[in-house]
């Protein structure tokens, strides 16, 4: 079945793209960067989208995902990654302006710390089904591995994430318990 | 000692994969495994602090440009002085055959409609974050928004029409008046279908008529009533939402 999308249809896709290339690189630019880029190539390549086109949920946004995905290995990850590492700072603080209390803060500023750390592929994943909850089938097509590679990059990513937020909880951070995880004030 | 709870359940029952009437069931083996509550607790604390973290980038103001058909086209032809006139030719053929309907476009300062389309799309489809208060605490509810938005606001009620209020939250100020938030209201039909009704402090404080706007599947209808501009988004029928904006209109003046 063939059919096609307009720049139109991209653009409603934006705040999601823009929100999983900023948790992903974990850099304003950098993210910026990435979502024009793959707004860029989904266009050159819409030849190659169809409805169901290996897609589970047969729509254009798991593929856009998949889009970003190839946009981010082929460019971004070749660009050191301590090169984000340094403006960690300057992000964390940018972000956590939007949102009220110090505890909420806390908690952002952690996450974010721990994200860094984890190898790409872990926080593809854990990114992809956490934070724009594809299910993992569309994770798996966006990432173009096997479901059962998913499952396994969730778990260990995940537990690595626990690790990494205890260690840093255990720092002095309060950001670790639920009760600081109240979004609301 | 044999536990019955296997690995992948642990991360299906936290991203809400696991079929519903098999929930209690896993919930009752959790409360015989500490380890494995354990870590249900720590990864759903995860998925909370992604969205903490993240959720902001969903209606920030950028400045990024949807894809031009001719400037691809120039950006793929790279070559000799012959190649670069042939893609010269050519571009402004297709450019001129194309031109409305590949204009660059450059994003706007958002628009009412705009931003309430963009909102809707943004929120709607979160499973587990749609609201960042729930309808539950609806005079907190209220009471925040209001303050934010510096001006008496209300929650109109659409359980008549069949849709209940889910709750709200307060966007960044994007292109509404000056640094003022903005609020959205969501509500759920019991078939989950979501309506968003948007509404900041408009500078024009000049009531306008309703009006009617579509961004893909995202019908908008919005006015301008007093010192707020509201905008009602959903994806239903046209005549469906006209109808449940007179609704939203008619209680906010009773």
């Amino acid at each position: 079945m063939s059919s096609s999308f307009t720049p139109t249809d991209l653009e409603v896709h934006i705040p999601r793209l823009r929100r999983y290339a900023r948790a992903l690189t974990g850099n304003r630019d950098a993210a910026e960067d990435l979502t024009q880029d793959t707004l860029e190539r989904a266009w050159t390549k819409r030849a190659l989208w169809h409805v169901g086109a290996g897609d589970p949920a047969g729509s254009l946004r798991a593929w856009l995902f998949a889009v970003m995905h190839n946009v981010f290995v082929n460019t971004v990850r070749r660009m050191k990654t301590t090169e984000s590492l340094d403006v960690a700072g300057d992000s964390a603080a940018e972000m956590v302006a939007t949102n009220a209390s110090a505890e909420t803060g806390a908690v952002v500023h952690d996450i974010q710390q721990a994200l860094r750390r984890l190898p790409d592929d872990q926080r593809e994943v854990i990114l992809l089904v956490g934070l724009e909850q594809l299910s993992y089938a569309e994770a798996g097509f966006a990432l173009e591995v096997p479901i059962g590679t998913v499952m396994s990059r969730l778990s260990r990513g995940r537990e690595r994430l626990r690790q990494l937020l205890d260690e840093n909880g255990a720092q002095g951070s309060i950001a670790n318990g639920p009760s600081t995880l109240r979004r609301v004030k | 000692m044999k536990t019955a709870i296997q690995e992948n359940d642990i991360h299906a029952f936290v991203d809400g994969a696991i079929p519903a009437q098999e929930r209690e069931r896993f919930e009752a083996l959790l409360r015989d495994d500490a380890a494995a509550s354990e870590r249900v607790r720590a990864y759903v604390a995860q998925n909370d602090a992604l969205h903490a973290a993240f959720d902001g980038v969903l209606t920030e103001p950028h400045t990024l440009r949807l894809p031009d058909a001719r400037m691809s086209i120039w950006q793929r032809w790279h070559g000799g002085p012959l190649r670069l006139a042939a893609a010269l030719a050519l571009g402004v053929a297709i450019g001129f055959i194309a031109r409305d309907q590949f204009a660059t476009r450059q994003m706007p300062r958002a628009s009412l409609a705009q931003q309430a389309a963009l909102a809707h799309v943004a929120y709607v489809p979160e499973v587990r974050h749609p609201v960042e208060v729930a309808a539950q605490e609806e005079q907190h509810l209220v009471a925040w928004l209001s303050k934010r938005l510096a001006a008496p606001l209300r929650a109109p009620r659409l359980d008549a029409s069949g849709y209940r209020l889910l709750g709200g939250r307060l966007l960044p100020a994007t292109g509404g008046l000056g640094d003022a938030p903005v609020a959205l209201l969501m509500y759920e039909s019991a078939k989950g279908k979501r309506l968003s009704l948007l509404v900041r402090r408009e500078a024009a404080n000049k009531d306008t008529a309703f009006r009617f706007a579509q961004e893909g599947d995202t019908r908008v209808f919005y006015w301008i009533d007093g010192p707020f501009g509201y905008a009602l988004a959903g994806d239903i029928e046209r005549d469906e939402l006209s109808r449940l904006s007179r609704v939203v209109y008619q209680q906010l003046n009773p």
